[in-house]
This record gives C-alpha cells, structure tokens and sequence, in this order.
C-alpha cells in the first residue's frame, strides 16, 4: 500500500485523515499515485495538478525519504520505501501568506 | 412567516445568516469551507435550496460546491473550466500580449428557471455554463472570440469576469462585466456578443471612449424593468435605459463616483444604491465614515444613508458583489465589508444595524427571501 499525507486543507475536502493509504497498479510514480488519489477522492482533482495542465500547482511541494522530489518527472519512479509503503509520500503546501 | 438568508463570501470561508420577516434577530452558521476564499455564494431563483458556492485556493485552485438543502450539507462538483480551443492572449498590466490562463470563478449566476443550469464568471475572463448542476462546464466562447480579447487588460483584482444579468423577459438576453474590458450583452443565448460601452468615458486608457477597455465594476438591474441598467464603473455611476446601447453618467452630488457596489431596490426601479470610495489609490470610505448613498430617483440626486453606520475613524472598502437586497414588502438591503461587518437595513436603506461584526474581509453577499 503507498501511504499519502495530504495538507489538512485537502483532507477536510476529500474527508479523509491524516494520511491516505491506496493501491496503486503497475509502477509507482507521482503520475500513478496522483491518478489514483484522483479516482479515489474525485473532490481532490485540480487540488494538487491543474485540472486542464496537469501541471504541479506551484504553491505544493512533493517531499519523500527527506528529498524534495517536486521537479522530478511525474512519471519517474519514487523512491522504494514509498513503493513498499514504509515511507509516505508528503503532499506539502507552501508556509506562504495567511 | 417569510425568511431571509444572507449568504455571505469572506476571505476565509462561508457564512448563512437567517432571520424571520423582521430582520432583527440573526442566526449565524459558519464558517463553511473555513479557511479559503468564497468568491461567491448564491442561490438559484427555481429551488431556493439549491445553492452553489466558488471556493478557491492560490494552493489548491478552484472548487465549485454545491448544496441541496439550503446550506446545510455541501458536495463539491466539477471543477474543469478549460477554454474553448487555443485561449491566445489578452493586454497584460504593461500592454504586453498575455497567455489566457484559468485562475477562478468570481460569480456564479444560477438560472431563473432551472436549477442544474448555472452560468460562472471567471478569471482570466470567460464566462461557463452547466447543464447539469456543476458537473460539467462549457464556455460560452462566442464572447471571448468577439474579436476584442486581445485589448481586454485586468484591473488589480485580476482579469475577471464579475457580472451576469440573466434577462428575466428574454432567456436568450444576457449582460456581463468584465474588468478590464467593459460590458457585453448577447441577444442569442450566448452565441454571439457586443461591447455595450457607448458612452461611457475612461480617462486611464489611451482612448477614453472606446469600444472596450473600460473598467466595469458591477451593473445592477431590478427584474420589473430588465431594458433598465445601473453601472458603478471604477469612476463614474452610470445609467443606460436602452439594455446597454447607450449609457449617462448619473454621479451628481456623489462625494466621489468611484465604487464597486450597485444595487436596485427590490420593488421601487428608480431607487439605487451606491457605497461611494474615497479614490482607486485610497480603498476605503471618505472622510471616515461608511455612508450608503440612495437615489430615489434613478440617479443624480443622492442622499448619504447613516443611520446605525460608523461616522468617524471608518476605513473599509464594499467590494463589487458585496450588496443584496431582498423582495420583502420593505425592501431590506444588505452590504459586507472589508473589515468584516455585514450591516442589513430592514427599511429600504433608512437605518442599518450589523448582523455581524468580525467575519473575516467580505467579497460577497447575496439574500435569498423564503417564503
């Protein structure tokens, strides 16, 4: 199972809790993990990537295994202990404005 | 007994206040989607239970929700607004050509006669329609591709579409305000558009009188006479009698004709509401005292309204969407500030009282009149 946190805003919208545990086929990347959050939790689509772009909203960050695997390409695969579920990986809205 | 709900956008979420047909004692419920922006909460006319409601993020973008029980439960509905075929570009701040690009949804404007079908007014300007109770959007692209896109400009607010009128004796009549480019009006269900800018004046673009470019802060109609418009325009209060074909300057003895908000009494056409600002570099009310100025006689004679308002040491702002009246027989009139008050006057403007004082800053207030 790949563990996801999500920031409190968007667990509120998808009514979920402190993290989000999902089955993700085939390979394990930001792409794959994000397409399935989107099909479990439908309020959360254009949340994290722009509805129309499917671009990375630029005030989130993606964090896992203490990197910041933002700019990576979306369909690279995470790092293995997000694959196998030992490490989440951490949906983070940026420490900006009020 | 009759029933008003305000419905009331903030910076910080969502907030329904109800009271009986007297108007004196308010319940307050909120906040709803505490901690975003709620550009805009608004009821449809055929199901007053039916509510929609643009929540919005610079984190997490644009939701739409939508409610089926008046406000007491929401769902959240579609949220793709993608433009009709290649956007191309519009006039950035420093006249440079500017890609179209998807912010959020300023108004949303349900239809008079059926409750799936709602129209959202958005940023970068474009106006969408559903169908389907804000599952799927369309753009209306016929006003984006009218030809003069490439000239519209955003205000500081951004480049948003602020204003839908839904012509109550012709479903096919449209008007809409976008800021920076001015007012359009379809004749067609929104198929086709045209400028309806004659005679308004703008000293801020190179070209005071032109076709588009003008900025449009709100336009208000009263429903018994929809050939009628009022325009608070970033200077100047306008009045055109000709469904936007021509318009005159009515400002008269205003202390000042800049503004955001317009409104029209309920059941009086020739009554207006404006909250006059001190300038568009000071946004806040002159001299310190919030005064809403009425027009009993559609316009250039006004008589400043202060009864029950703050008179000194006042320096809040009334933001375009920010004003509502209700169709009680005594009209009641209602207006949200910056600074968070929402003031309600249950006699046509004569006296005001705040229904609440520390809600986060308003961006919008709509009533609903149950009965």
């Amino acid at each position: 199972m790949i563990r996801v946190i999500l920031p409190p805003h968007l667990r509120a919208l998808s009514r979920t809790g402190s993290e989000v545990m999902l089955e993700v086929e085939g390979l394990v990347t930001q792409r794959s993990v994000l397409d399935t959050l989107e099909a479990r939790y439908p309020a959360l689509c254009g949340t994290i990537r722009d509805r129309v772009t499917q671009q990375r909203r630029p005030f989130l960050r993606f964090f896992a295994c203490e990197q910041d695997l933002s700019h990576e390409s979306p369909d690279a695969p995470l790092p293995e202990a997000v694959a196998s579920g030992a490490e989440p990986l951490i949906v983070l809205g940026a420490i900006a404005g009020g | 007994m009759s029933t008003v709900r305000v419905l009331v956008g903030t910076r910080k979420g969502a907030f329904v206040l109800t009271a009986d047909g007297k108007r004196d004692k308010w319940e307050v419920s909120g906040p709803h989607f505490a901690g975003w922006e709620m550009y805009h909460v608004k009821g449809s006319p055929a199901d007053p239970n039916r509510l929609y409601a643009s929540q919005s993020s610079g984190w997490f973008g644009q939701i739409i929700q939508r409610s089926s029980d008046g406000g007491e439960t929401w769902e959240p509905v579609g949220n793709k607004f993608a433009y009709d075929g290649v956007p191309g570009t519009h006039q950035w701040y420093d006249g440079t050509a500017h890609p179209w690009e998807f912010k959020r949804v300023w108004h949303l404007e349900p239809s008079l006669t059926d409750p799936d079908t709602v129209y959202a007014g958005i940023e970068d300007a474009a106006l969408f329609r559903s169908t389907d109770g804000g599952q799927n959007w369309q753009e209306l692209s016929g006003l984006r591709q009218h030809g003069s896109g490439p000239h519209w400009q955003p205000g500081a607010g951004g480049m948003c579409l602020h204003t839908i009128i839904l012509d109550p004796s012709d479903p096919q009549r449209i008007f809409i305000a976008i800021s920076a480019a001015g007012a359009f009006r379809t004749d067609d269900g929104g198929e086709t558009w045209r400028p309806i800018n004659r005679g308004l004046y703008s000293k801020y673009i190179p070209d005071p009188t032109a076709e588009v470019g003008h900025c449009v802060h709100h336009i208000a109609m009263n429903p018994s006479r929809p050939g009628v418009l009022f325009m608070q325009k970033h200077w100047d209060v306008m009045r055109s009698n000709d469904a936007g074909d021509s318009w005159q300057e009515i400002s008269g003895n205003l202390p000042t004709d800049f503004g955001f908000v317009i409104d029209v009494h309920a059941h009086e056409p020739e009554t207006i509401y404006v909250v006059p600002i001190k300038s568009d570099s000071e946004h806040f009310v002159p001299d310190g005292k919030l005064r809403v100025f009425r027009s009993r006689s559609g316009g250039n004679e006004w008589e400043p309204l202060t009864k029950g308002l703050p008179q000194s040491n006042c320096y809040v702002n009334v933001l375009r969407d920010a004003m509502a009246v209700d169709s009680l027989d005594e009209c009641g009139v209602y207006f949200g500030t910056s600074g968070g008050q929402v003031y309600a006057s249950a006699d046509a403007g004569d006296s005001w009282a705040p229904i609440v004082r520390d809600l986060p800053a308003v961006l919008s207030v709509e009533v609903q009149t149950l009965r």
